[in-house]
């Protein structure tokens, strides 16, 4: 009669009430959480490591996740490489502009998509998802060919002018994400400012625009990172002009093998895959900094601004 | 009435105004689909239809009609099979991409000690998965399940298989952090829809006896079904439009060989594009839910 109750309360502790999980359902969850979040890391763990290791580490056998001396030569060399300052700048200046004018020509458009009952609307959210659907070489080469009568390859001027016109990298998301946005807003406010006599125009800018915070800083996080990381549409309109640091990562041999000529140089100093890795790992540092800085608005907002499309 | 009222000014009737401001909100957008999208569009279609030379003073079209089709089909010994790996790997994908962006959706969903940690690390991909990052990640076998693609058994076993049987299984050994890794914005999507199901509805099953398996089963999932499909849409084209992908890369270095040109890779982008929109039918088939089969 006394072992009942203790009965109970192991029971509950393994599997669970309804205020806990249990014991054994506690242990699964972070072993799965840990195991897939060891899978999501490997990746970077492994550049990490192996961008710290000496010539001599990389050719021991014995030397698989403990480098034996913390050895930063391949970053040097990396960073010679990749001409750091100057493709970092670029990469930040062409990343930042575009999405800057995407965000804001998104939020215009998704703005009137939420907001007006017009003829043809139908059309044109069909026409928007197609943009996001069509492949970027079924368009890129006449775009191409215009840029160059225009005399603007290799200028940033061939990413501003699409985004310009809410055609950037991915817009279509973005005005989704901000028609999504406004459509959620409740229309009194900005009725009560019509009463008050404010134009259309002044509404958008002083009554829906500054609620929309959220989706602008969503969308100008997200638009950079895609920016940054795109390499297609960038080594086809920028190349010769501007040098982006992914752009620098895709030829980093050859761009090492101009400053270290294979026949030249010592052993140890030959291109291998610890100066590789300590080349990629620079090329999403800037990244990862912006991640932990901002990795709140990364989650934890998206909800609220409703990414999905319902 | 009041409403009509209120928006009538200068004689101009409500649906007219409306569709004023609508459009003018939307003429930036319109004028840039018709120069950077349908124009640039058309004119590859064109190129496509056509043998193109770059001359000094222009372009040069020269009609052949469907040839470069043709060719791309019938005569080029690649592009065929680079086309079908493409539809393999992404038929691979996708349901690999859509269950861990699921699963990992609906732990971050629950409540638990170190959940910002491990949001942390699952959302780190969406930062970082740039061409030539994966590419050369993967050239240093890093996105391989550690340690299981090397192991000798399996690279046995492996080889008893027929091609087309063996060659998916390997892609996933050799790529399975990749394909965890373009799963990052679907894990958003899941986890934003997840937060919008009424929480009531589990408080009722609940009480109806039902354990929390049975409502995963007859509650999330259900409601989760358009949001699959707009996920399965979304891995799809992202991975048809990723810088790395071998067709996009064919098609590529094909524009500037001197044996394809842009006629030649017109062709191939809109039998690729075709393709794309085919698996992205066949998803909507497959995904939406079908109501006739309940009576």
């Amino acid at each position: 009669m006394v072992k009942k109750p203790d009965l109970t309360k192991i029971k509950t502790f393994l599997l669970g009430s309804r205020t806990n999980y249990g014991m054994i359902f506690t242990v699964l969850l972070y072993t799965l959480l840990l195991a897939i979040g060891f899978v999501y890391l490997y990746p970077l763990l492994f550049m990490l490591v192996t961008s710290m290791k000496s010539p001599t580490d990389l050719l021991n056998p014995m030397v698989q996740w403990v480098p034996t001396t913390i050895y930063l030569g391949n970053y040097e060399k990396a960073l010679r490489v990749l001409d750091y300052s100057n493709t970092l700048v670029s990469s930040i200046l062409v990343s930042v502009l575009p999405s800057l004018i995407t965000a804001a020509v998104c939020s215009l458009v998704g703005y009137g998509l939420a907001r007006y009952r017009f003829a043809g609307k139908n059309i044109i959210f069909a026409l928007i998802l197609a943009t996001f659907i069509i492949p970027a070489q079924n368009t890129v080469i006449p775009q191409m060919l215009m840029y160059k009568d225009l005399g603007l390859l290799g200028n940033i001027l061939a990413l501003i002018l699409p985004a310009l016109f809410g055609q950037g990298y991915r817009s279509a998301i973005f005005i989704l994400i901000f028609y999504q946005t406004f459509l959620s807003f409740p229309k009194v406010l900005e009725e009560a400012a019509r009463l008050d006599g404010a134009s259309d125009l002044r509404i958008f800018f002083q009554v829906a625009l500054p609620a929309a915070a959220p989706a602008f800083i969503i969308s100008i996080i997200f638009s950079t990172v895609w920016y940054w990381n795109e390499t297609y549409l960038t080594s086809i309109f920028l190349e010769g002009g501007i040098q982006t640091l992914p752009m620098q990562l895709g030829k980093f041999t050859q761009a090492y093998e101009n400053l270290y000529p294979p026949g030249m140089v010592n052993i140890f100093d030959r291109l291998n895959e610890a100066v590789k890795l300590a080349g990629t790992f620079l090329n999403i540092l800037p990244l990862l900094v912006m991640y932990f800085l901002l990795q709140k608005w990364f989650v934890e907002s998206v909800d609220r601004s409703g990414i999905t499309g319902e | 009435m009041t409403e009509r009222k209120l928006f009538r000014f200068k004689g101009i009737g409500l649906r007219t105004r409306e569709n004023l401001y609508g459009y003018g909100f939307v003429f930036l957008w319109i004028i840039g689909f018709v120069v950077f999208t349908m124009v640039p569009l058309v004119q590859t279609f064109l190129f496509s239809v056509n043998q193109v030379t770059v001359t000094a003073t222009g372009i040069d079209l020269r009609p052949v009609q469907w040839d470069n089709y043709s060719r791309a089909l019938v005569t080029d010994p690649t592009f065929v099979g680079l086309l079908i790996e493409y539809v393999i790997e992404t038929l691979v994908s996708v349901p690999i991409a859509i269950i861990f962006s699921l699963i990992i959706a609906l732990f971050l969903n629950m409540n638990f000690k170190f959940k910002g940690f491990f949001r942390t690390i699952f959302f780190l991909p969406v930062v970082i998965t740039s061409g030539p990052v994966i590419q050369e990640l993967t050239a240093q076998g890093a996105t391989s399940v550690p340690g299981v693609a090397n192991l000798g058994a399996i690279t046995e076993f492996l080889s008893t298989l027929p091609s087309y049987l063996s060659n998916p299984v390997e892609y996933l050994l050799t790529s399975f952090i990749q394909i965890l890794w373009f799963s990052g914005v679907q894990i958003l999507i899941y986890l934003s829809s997840l937060q919008k199901i009424d929480k009531s509805l589990y408080e009722a099953a609940s009480i109806d006896g039902a354990s929390a398996w049975e409502s995963f089963w007859k509650i999330t999932l259900p409601s989760l079904s358009t949001t699959t499909i707009i996920n399965a849409a979304y891995t799809i084209i992202t991975l048809s439009h990723f810088s790395e992908n071998k067709v996009i890369k064919y098609i590529y270095n094909q524009t500037y060989a001197v044996q394809g040109g842009i006629g030649y890779a017109g062709a191939m982008s809109f039998l690729y594009f075709f393709v794309l929109l085919l698996l992205l039918a066949v998803t909507f088939l497959v995904l939406s839910p079908r109501r006739e089969k309940r009576r």
